[in-house]
């Protein structure tokens, strides 16, 4: 019988609550490991929805702030860090792009589960099972979830840019969304 | 009234953070009562952070690092976690150690006594240099502040129509109603001169934002000034004018710099 191979994106909340717990003491070291651990994929969702370097960079630094400030808002008990974090960048970059105040307060804001990412290896398989995950779904399925999530466009926004009716764009993200979830059910 | 289903149709929208008023006020009405739909959202936020963790792209510039540890240095918050207490030694030391320190103290006692004058005369002039630092600790604080401000707009002003080098940077906070400015490669300017920074508002004149020389080598800086209240800045300028200042620019414009629209 094969050994049973550890997921790689299965995620250890002991590691980010104590990470989260030393945060909450003043512990900037502990913010620094989380800069390091976390600060490209917080960059890369905001250079990608704002398409600008100096913008992601000020929502980064807004985002580690607010976790600095207010490190109880995240529920390690809950959901994992890295897609909490990827949630935050991402309202607060349309935010920025739409010059609105920020609908979603950071504690409101939990999530259920999704993986950690604790280095470049667990991010790297990360990106592939999820491209893999969005390369099932139709051409239109596709574009549906990158106008919503990464342009910020609402639902009757990507109605009138693709001229398909209201109903079929709000069907087509939420079963994208959990056709997502779906593959990384355990 | 909504049924559940339908609040349900609309949680993806309310996870993406769509739903703005009314709609979004009575999805979260129904959020309080609804079990169901409250692991839904998190379940779809869930997804949400999946497709955002999809992103890659470049590391962050160095300097962005440098910038969040320099803002949450001058915002200590918490405490350390308590480091556990030795334990207990036992033995002679645990006699000696005491009345070694006793002593110690005695003496440290006698030789203060001796020098009391002294010592007044250096913890007041501690408590002045204490003073001192608290007063630039403030100033470098307030300026940390303006420079991670959420808001703070940085303003390149650039030379007009010229190739050489001399550049200024404003940065303000709206907010904050504060600003600074830095600038490189600036020729010397004339006896009884001095350059003086000009905000260029949205409507009205140029308003006088400050007087400086560049040093030895071009380079001048003026941390923390004011702006005033109310003021929409278009644009950023520097001119030479007479060393005390003036009310309006009387020279050409040396330098300017446009807010980025939106700022």
């Amino acid at each position: 019988m094969e050994p049973i191979e550890k997921s790689p994106v299965t995620r250890d909340a002991g590691d980010e609550m104590r990470l989260v717990a030393r945060i909450r003491a003043g512990d900037q070291q502990a913010m620094s490991e989380l800069y390091d651990r976390y600060s490209k994929v917080v960059y890369a969702v905001a250079l990608r929805v704002l398409q600008d370097a100096t913008g992601a960079e000020d929502v980064l630094q807004d985002v580690f702030l607010q976790l600095w400030r207010n490190p109880d808002a995240f529920d390690a008990s809950r959901g994992s860090l890295a897609a909490w974090l990827a949630v935050i960048v991402r309202h607060r970059s349309i935010d920025r792009l739409r010059k609105r105040r920020p609908e979603t307060d950071i504690e409101d804001c939990v999530i259920a589960s999704g993986p950690d990412l604790r280095d470049e290896t667990e991010r790297t398989l990360l990106i592939e099972k999820v491209r893999g995950a969005l390369d099932l779904m139709s051409p239109e399925q596709r574009q549906a979830m990158e106008l919503a999530f990464f342009q910020g466009l609402t639902h009757t926004e990507i109605a009138e840019k693709t001229g398909e009716p209201l109903g079929t764009i709000k069907t087509r993200i939420r079963s994208g969304l959990q056709q997502l979830r779906a593959k990384f059910a355990p | 009234m909504k049924t559940h289903d339908q609040f349900a149709e609309d949680l993806a929208l309310y996870a993406l953070d769509e739903l703005t008023g009314s709609e979004r006020q009575e999805l979260e009405g129904h959020l309080d009562t609804c079990a169901a739909c409250r692991r839904e959202l998190q379940a779809l936020r869930g997804d949400l952070g999946l497709l955002g963790l999809s992103s890659s792209g470049p590391q962050p510039p160095v300097r962005s690092k440098d910038r969040l540890m320099g803002a949450i240095a001058v915002e200590p918050r918490g405490v350390s976690l308590p480091e556990p207490a030795p334990a207990p030694r036992r033995g002679l030391w645990a006699t000696l150690v005491p009345a070694l320190a006793a002593l110690g103290l005695l003496l440290v006692v006698v030789v203060l006594e001796r020098n009391n004058g002294h010592m007044k005369d250096q913890l007041a002039e501690l408590a002045g240099h204490n003073q001192d630092q608290a007063i630039q600790l403030d100033r470098l604080n307030e300026e940390m502040r303006l420079l991670t401000a959420p808001d703070a707009v940085h303003v390149s002003l650039n030379p007009q129509k010229s190739p050489n080098q001399p550049s200024g940077t404003a940065i303000f906070s709206p907010s904050r109603n504060r600003m600074m400015f830095m600038a490189s490669n600036l020729p010397p300017v004339p006896t009884g001169k001095a350059y003086e920074l000009w905000i260029i508002p949205m409507q009205g004149a140029p308003m006088a934002a400050g007087v400086f020389k560049p040093d030895e080598h071009g380079n001048a800086m003026m941390m923390d000034h004011k702006m005033p209240a109310g003021v929409e800045a278009k644009a950023f300028a520097i001119t030479v004018e007479n060393e005390e200042g003036s009310d309006k620019p009387t020279s050409p414009i040396m330098l300017m710099g446009a807010v980025p629209a939106g700022a």
